[in-house]
């Protein structure tokens, strides 16, 4: 079974066909000259490879009533992701490479995206004992990324041991980064509008300090540091010390980091409750800038799953988290492209190839040549709709986008050379 | 005005018609029945999660002095200690036909919630909500200085109030300094370093570390209850320490102007922000402060329940 897309803009480029086949792609020839099986007209559509969330809460196992990954692999297929990594915090923790075998095969019998599962690098979250690393590396999962997101591995030795570990099979280690003293009872950015609303401040020091202490452990260690959902204009300006350093660190930032701020709070609705917190229009427009200029390497949603009774309540019960997966190229092009930040070669490299990289992912992150992997996602950067609350295949519904009109949209997405999304609906 | 949530919220028309209004009606509470037939038939729900029994019976007087139907439920002993959520026990007042809930709760903006999320068609009264607002403690307390340093109405122009303590916690001090600069006062902010908001110089108000030199140029002083917890998490070195640097003794009391008054929200840690013989001294106004409460949740109480259309016959 072949496909054509015709008339495909690779990174919104010269038109051409691309032909997939057993899984790769066959043949890039000019359009309406490609060959195959069943033709989809594209005509003038941007092709960008496949997306890579590195940071996606499956809740599968333990929080099905969240999540699944079968309801979340659909979600993804439709925000344009082929891979997304399933964070460790599951119940039981993603620990034992029996969880993450089990959260991989899941995801390969969805078969949407390539579900990779992130091991937590303590037991149980718990931050004092290493999980089993190793094994969870040589499973069926092959796992790379090792992460205890929600919990910072605030332990410096701990901490220098997890970064010299995994060096072992070339993994990473995710920081959450979060100094847990100085956050306790955290509610929102520690700032001048936290003191008005009454609500415990999280300080962007909390995560700067760890942000900090990381690059030296690694650099001094000599091990690859990812740092998950940065959020300051502070944490920037260590990275990108750090880089000029060339210590081998790396970095992610959230769509709603991008486009959102603490103002939203003012009304204590909890759809708007994030760890770590939305932050000020400065931090916004630092973090922004940080990844036009490749101080953060990716885009990551944290897509996280609540369900209802978790988000209608008071500020302080509510849990946190906001859902991600099929807004993002949103928000990315509301954010970045359209303000001229990121020409379509650097999106596909900050939501596809970078991420890819990190993970240690083969078959993602591709170029769309021949020969490539046919991860593709095929959208537009034009056409701006609301995002409605029915329209989200998530099972929970704490979206912060809904009533907002958000630009750019996934139309077709081939995953392994399958369509799994056509026309926005899964196929 | 449908519902009181923050002091923030109420422009100096409306303050000084909320502490008119209490000053009229306070004049029942002269009378041999203190009794006014305003809200009757009406149910004002007294909703608790944190105990205060000094607040609720304020404002359970109040209620009843309007002679409206007074509800009390209480967090403790209740469906809310068997994990009933907030949105639950508000669609069970609902069902009751509440016409008003008085809210005290242990999360900031709950209130707010409440008022907000559409659970509920009645008006929503915060009595303090976390660490954010306790708007009718402000209310009574600006009655309390006006009636000693303005008795001929009107606002607050010209006074100089200032609020020391725990600020960084105080649900009084943030309703204070909105409420009191509303109506003309000038605030400054007393406390160390550790217990002052972080961004507070966007607040209108003035902060000082130390109490000693403010003394001399304030017409009251408002000293707010220190919960010695706050040592065990190190804002400050002991008790003594901060007894010594932020506590209003007889010296101290003796440099304040002769008709300075000494304001307190209670309940009161004697020893710790003010010495025994302050608190009983005749410049100490918290007696005043607790009959003047009721005074001020009769007016609010009114003006939000009467004359909203409703019969309330």
């Amino acid at each position: 079974m072949s496909i054509v897309l015709r008339g495909l803009r690779p990174y919104g480029e010269q038109p051409a066909d691309l032909v997939l086949e057993e899984g790769r792609i066959a043949d890039v020839c000019a359009p309406g000259r490609g060959v195959g099986d069943e033709v989809i007209e594209c005509d003038g559509l941007i092709g960008l490879p496949g997306f890579v969330d590195l940071h996606t809460h499956l809740r599968e196992p333990g929080r099905e009533d969240a999540e699944t990954i079968d309801t979340g692999s659909h979600a993804a297929a439709l925000g344009g992701f082929t891979c997304v990594h399933a964070m460790a915090n599951s119940s039981p923790v993603a620990d034992t490479a029996g969880v993450v075998e089990q959260v991989w095969r899941l995801g390969q019998r969805c078969g949407l995206v390539d579900v990779r599962p992130v091991g937590a690098v303590t037991v149980g979250l718990g931050g004092v004992q290493l999980a089993e690393i190793g094994a969870m590396a040589h499973s069926a999962a092959a796992v790379r990324v090792f992460s205890d997101d929600g919990e910072c591995v605030h332990d410096p030795l701990l901490m220098r041991r997890a970064l010299e570990y995994v060096k072992i099979f070339d993994g990473v280690i995710a920081q959450h980064a979060q100094d847990p003293r100085l956050t306790e009872g955290a509610q929102m950015n520690e700032g001048a509008l936290s003191s008005r609303l009454g609500l415990a401040g999280w300080p962007a020091v909390a995560e700067e300090a760890i942000i900090a202490r990381d690059v030296l452990l690694a650099e001094h260690v000599g091990s690859r540091l990812h740092v998950c959902h940065v959020s300051t204009a502070g944490s920037v300006e260590v990275l990108r010390w750090a880089k000029a350093r060339g210590v081998p660190v790396t970095a992610e930032v959230t769509p709603h980091h991008l486009l959102l701020t603490e103002e939203l709070i003012a009304g204590y609705d909890p759809v708007y409750k994030v760890n770590p917190p939305l932050r000020s229009q400065e931090d916004v427009e630092a973090l922004r800038h940080a990844v036009a200029d490749g101080t953060i390497d990716a885009i990551a949603t944290d897509h996280a799953p609540h369900p209802r009774e978790d988000k209608d309540c008071e500020w302080a019960a509510a849990a946190m988290g906001m859902l991600g997966l099929q807004t993002a190229f949103g928000v990315v092009v509301e954010t970045l492209v359209a303000t001229g930040l990121l020409t379509l070669r650097q999106v596909a490299e900050r939501m596809s190839q970078a991420p890819a990289r990190i993970g240690r992912v083969a078959n993602q992150g591709g170029d769309l040549v021949p020969g490539a992997p046919a991860n593709i996602t095929v959208v537009d950067t034009i056409s701006r709709t609301d995002v409605r609350a029915r329209d989200l295949v998530s099972k929970s519904g704490n979206s912060p986008y809904v009533g907002m009109a958000l630009p750019g949209r996934v139309w077709h997405v081939a995953y392994e050379g399958r369509i799994t999304v056509r026309d926005g609906v899964v196929a | 005005m449908r519902h009181l949530l923050s002091a923030g919220e109420i422009d100096r028309d409306q303050a000084v018609l909320i502490l008119d209004t209490a000053a009229e009606l306070g004049a029942v509470t002269d009378r041999s029945i203190k009794k006014l037939p305003t809200l009757r038939g009406r149910t004002v729900v007294n909703l608790f999660y944190e105990d205060s029994t000094r607040t609720r019976i304020s404002f359970e007087a109040a209620a009843k002095r309007l002679s409206a139907d007074v509800l009390n439920f209480s967090a403790k002993g209740s469906s809310v200690s068997k994990g009933e959520s907030l949105k639950d026990t508000a669609l069970t007042l609902q069902a009751m036909g509440a016409d008003a809930v008085v809210l005290r709760h242990g999360s900031s903006g709950a209130a707010h919630r409440l008022a907000h999320a559409g659970w509920i068609d009645a008006s929503v009264i915060n009595a303090g909500d976390g660490t954010h607002e306790h708007p009718t403690q402000a209310l009574l307390d600006a009655f309390t200085i006006r009636r000693h340093l303005a008795p001929e109405g009107g606002d607050l122009a010209g006074l100089s109030v200032a609020i020391v303590g725990d600020i960084l916690h105080s649900r009084v001090a943030r309703s204070n300094v909105h409420l009191l600069t509303t109506l003309g006062a000038r605030v400054t902010l007393v406390a160390p370093p550790t217990l002052i908001p972080v961004g507070v110089e966007s607040w209108p108000c003035a902060v000082s570390y130390e109490l000693d030199p403010v003394l001399d140029s304030v017409d009251a002083i408002m000293m707010l209850r220190v919960q010695s917890e706050r040592m065990q998490a190190a804002y400050f070195p002991s008790a003594l320490e901060y007894s010594r640097l932020y506590g209003l003794d007889a010296a101290r009391l003796s440099r304040l102007p002769e008709h300075a008054i000494v304001l307190h929200p209670g309940p009161m840690n004697r020893g710790m922000e003010i010495s025994a013989d302050v608190a009983d001294s005749s410049r100490a106004v918290m007696v005043e402060q607790v009959a003047n409460g009721v005074n001020v949740r009769m007016a609010v109480l009114y003006l939000l329940l009467a004359g909203d259309g409703k019969d309330a016959g």
